[in-house]
């Protein structure tokens, strides 16, 4: 071993690699940049950046009932909800006004986790930066409202499980309906 | 091709020329001294910019990255951008620094870097002033810029810039000593200072293709790096250690300026190199002052290559270099150009490299670091194992 045999080992290690940049793909380890507005790497399904609130079918069917759950469990606190109230003032299962503050939001997913009516889940959208926080970061109900066919885009899995549990569910309540409604000739006759 | 080749010579005598019909003769001498400084003073920063978008380029290379390439076709805008954001920065004096010395070392480094370029032959006859103690006055001008670092670092009234200027003297001195010695052979063969001779004197084969050159311009080379701060010789402004050394409390345009003096120098030190060794302007074909830049920006793409490949030196790694390993292999160096020169014909080479060999060979065994022992850890061993107490 000569001084400086390891040395000029090395430095073919990063000459090889200055020239294999030139024409090697970067999975075989070449350029592994993905030069970002032009290209992208495509989101994982499990990606998650902000929540949104899902409607079905039309922006007046939304699934959020105002139950308040979500805005009790985020640990940023950064959910409004205020319940809706028909003249009378009795309450309404929906939401007047739904608010998060995206800038404090912290993405961490709890709200979705808490949901019982399978209405608020995190997003994919993650472009949102703008020149005025409090009035471009602060997404009010229009904002917030996006159709269940979005959420079955962007993640097909979760999408479909909740609504196979939702079909489910709608089902077994027609048929408990259905067996409420029903007089009750079906039964037995009390033995005398 | 001979007006190619002394296409600047040629542009700089018809000014001359145009300015001779209605001036007077004093007129026209400072004139003749004008366009070289200003050719000299736009060709500098020009070669900085453009080198450090290159550097990063290189190096992006290396780690499988793109560099920048955002402002402008392949980035090419990117040192204009840069320099833009330099001079719009606010310039921030520390308190309690002593304003005078910090104003004044970032203007003073740039100085010797520039003054380096009066003494290079870029081309035939494109040498600013032909001094006949051309390597003399590179080698006392270059020193300067140990003092303006030191300035920078004393003057900043900060620890980190402090220990990156003691760091800097420590290192510029040490490899200054190589450094001169390992220009000595080149003097004493081709027995004259100025750079202009000294390539007249490679026209037979360049100084590199010898023993005692090739020793010498491995030497002249590592000690050039050393000199100009950078990786893997960049103790003084080593960031893992003291966040930037001397420049820790400079910003904006005065930041700017300690980076074009690094630059410049990168470039003038590369030029040296390839003046005393590498045959300057000779080669064939193309114009001498192609060949000079070719050469040059090839010994710069190494500097780059060695940023992107090596780690940094630990400070008594880079005084053991110095002391230890390269100042005995100069002063040899020095006995064996004595032998090649009175030598006859095979016995040169011979000689040189039976001298050279065997004393690389027992300078690398001295330097040989010291490793300790593997410890044995007794309680940690199996209890029936043989080897415990041995």
């Amino acid at each position: 071993m000569i001084f400086g045999s390891g040395i000029i080992r090395g430095m073919f290690v990063t000459l090889k690699n200055f020239a294999t940049s030139y024409f090697r793909k970067p999975d075989e380890g070449g350029l592994f940049t993905v030069e970002y507005p032009e290209k992208r790497i495509p989101l994982k399904e499990r990606f998650r950046s902000f929540p949104f609130l899902v409607y079905d079918g039309t922006p007046e069917n939304l699934r959020c009932t105002a139950c308040d759950i979500c805005a009790r469990e985020c640990p940023p606190k950064c959910i409004y909800v205020v319940r809706a109230a028909d003249q009378d003032g009795r309450p309404l299962r929906r939401p007047a006004a739904f608010t998060i503050d995206y800038s404090v939001c912290m993405n961490c997913g709890m709200c979705e986790e808490v949901c019982p009516f399978d209405s608020i889940f995190m997003d994919h959208e993650f472009e949102i930066a703008s020149q005025d926080r409090y009035r471009e970061l602060v997404y009010t109900l229009t904002k917030l409202l996006k159709s269940n066919e979005y959420f079955n885009n962007i993640r097909p899995r979760d999408a479909q499980a909740v609504d196979k549990k939702r079909r489910e569910a709608e089902e077994k309540k027609k048929l408990a309906a259905a067996q409420a409604a029903k007089p009750k000739l079906d039964e037995p006759p009390k033995p005398v | 091709m001979e007006y190619l080749d002394q296409l600047f010579v040629f542009a700089k005598r018809l000014m001359l020329d145009l300015l001779a019909r209605f001036l007077p003769d004093w007129i026209v001498l400072v004139a003749s001294m004008v366009i070289s400084i200003v050719a000299i003073l736009i060709f500098a920063p020009l070669t900085m910019m453009y080198l450090t978008l290159l550097e990063r380029k290189v190096v992006g290379r290396i780690q499988n990255r793109i560099g920048p390439n955002r402002v402008g076709k392949f980035g090419l805008l990117q040192p204009i951008a840069d320099g833009i954001k330099m001079l719009t920065k606010e310039d921030i004096v520390p308190f309690q620094a002593d304003p005078v010395l910090h104003f004044l070392a970032p203007v003073i480094i740039v100085m010797p870097a520039l003054l380096i370029f009066a003494v290079i032959p870029f081309g035939r006859g494109m040498t600013a002033v032909d001094l006949n103690i051309g390597i003399l006055y590179f080698i006392a001008v270059s020193s300067i810029s140990t003092i303006a670092i030191f300035m920078a670092s004393w003057g900043s009234r900060n620890k980190f810039s402090l220990l990156g200027g003691m760091r800097t003297v420590a290192q510029m001195i040490s490899y200054e000593v190589p450094m001169v010695l390992s220009v000595v052979p080149v003097i004493l063969v081709a027995e004259t200072l100025s750079t202009n001779a000294i390539i007249e004197a490679q026209s037979a084969g360049w100084f590199v293709w010898t023993p005692w050159g090739l020793a010498g311009f491995l030497i002249f080379f590592l000690c050039a790096v050393a000199e100009c701060n950078r990786s893997p010789f960049d103790i003084p402004e080593a960031e893992s250690e003291i966040v930037a050394g001397f420049h820790t409390e400079y910003s904006g345009i005065k930041f700017a300026l300690f980076y074009m003096a690094e630059f410049i120098s990168v470039f003038a030190v590369s030029a040296l190199a390839v003046t005393l060794f590498l045959g300057g302007w000779k080669g064939p074909w193309l114009p001498s002052w192609l060949w000079f830049l070719l050469k040059a920006y090839a010994l710069i793409g190494v500097m780059f290559w060695f940023r992107g490949t090596l780690p940094r030196f630990r400070v008594d790694q880079l005084m053991g270099l110095a002391w230890k390993f390269l100042l005995p292999l100069a002063l040899i160096n020095i006995f064996v150009v004595g032998f090649w020169y009175f030598s006859p014909g095979l016995w040169k080479w011979v000689g040189s490299l039976g001298i050279l060999g065997p004393s690389f060979w027992i300078f690398t065994k001295l330097n040989r670091s010291y490793v300790p022992e593997n410890r044995v850890y007794r309680l940690a061993e199996d209890e029936n194992n043989e080897t415990v107490g041995a």
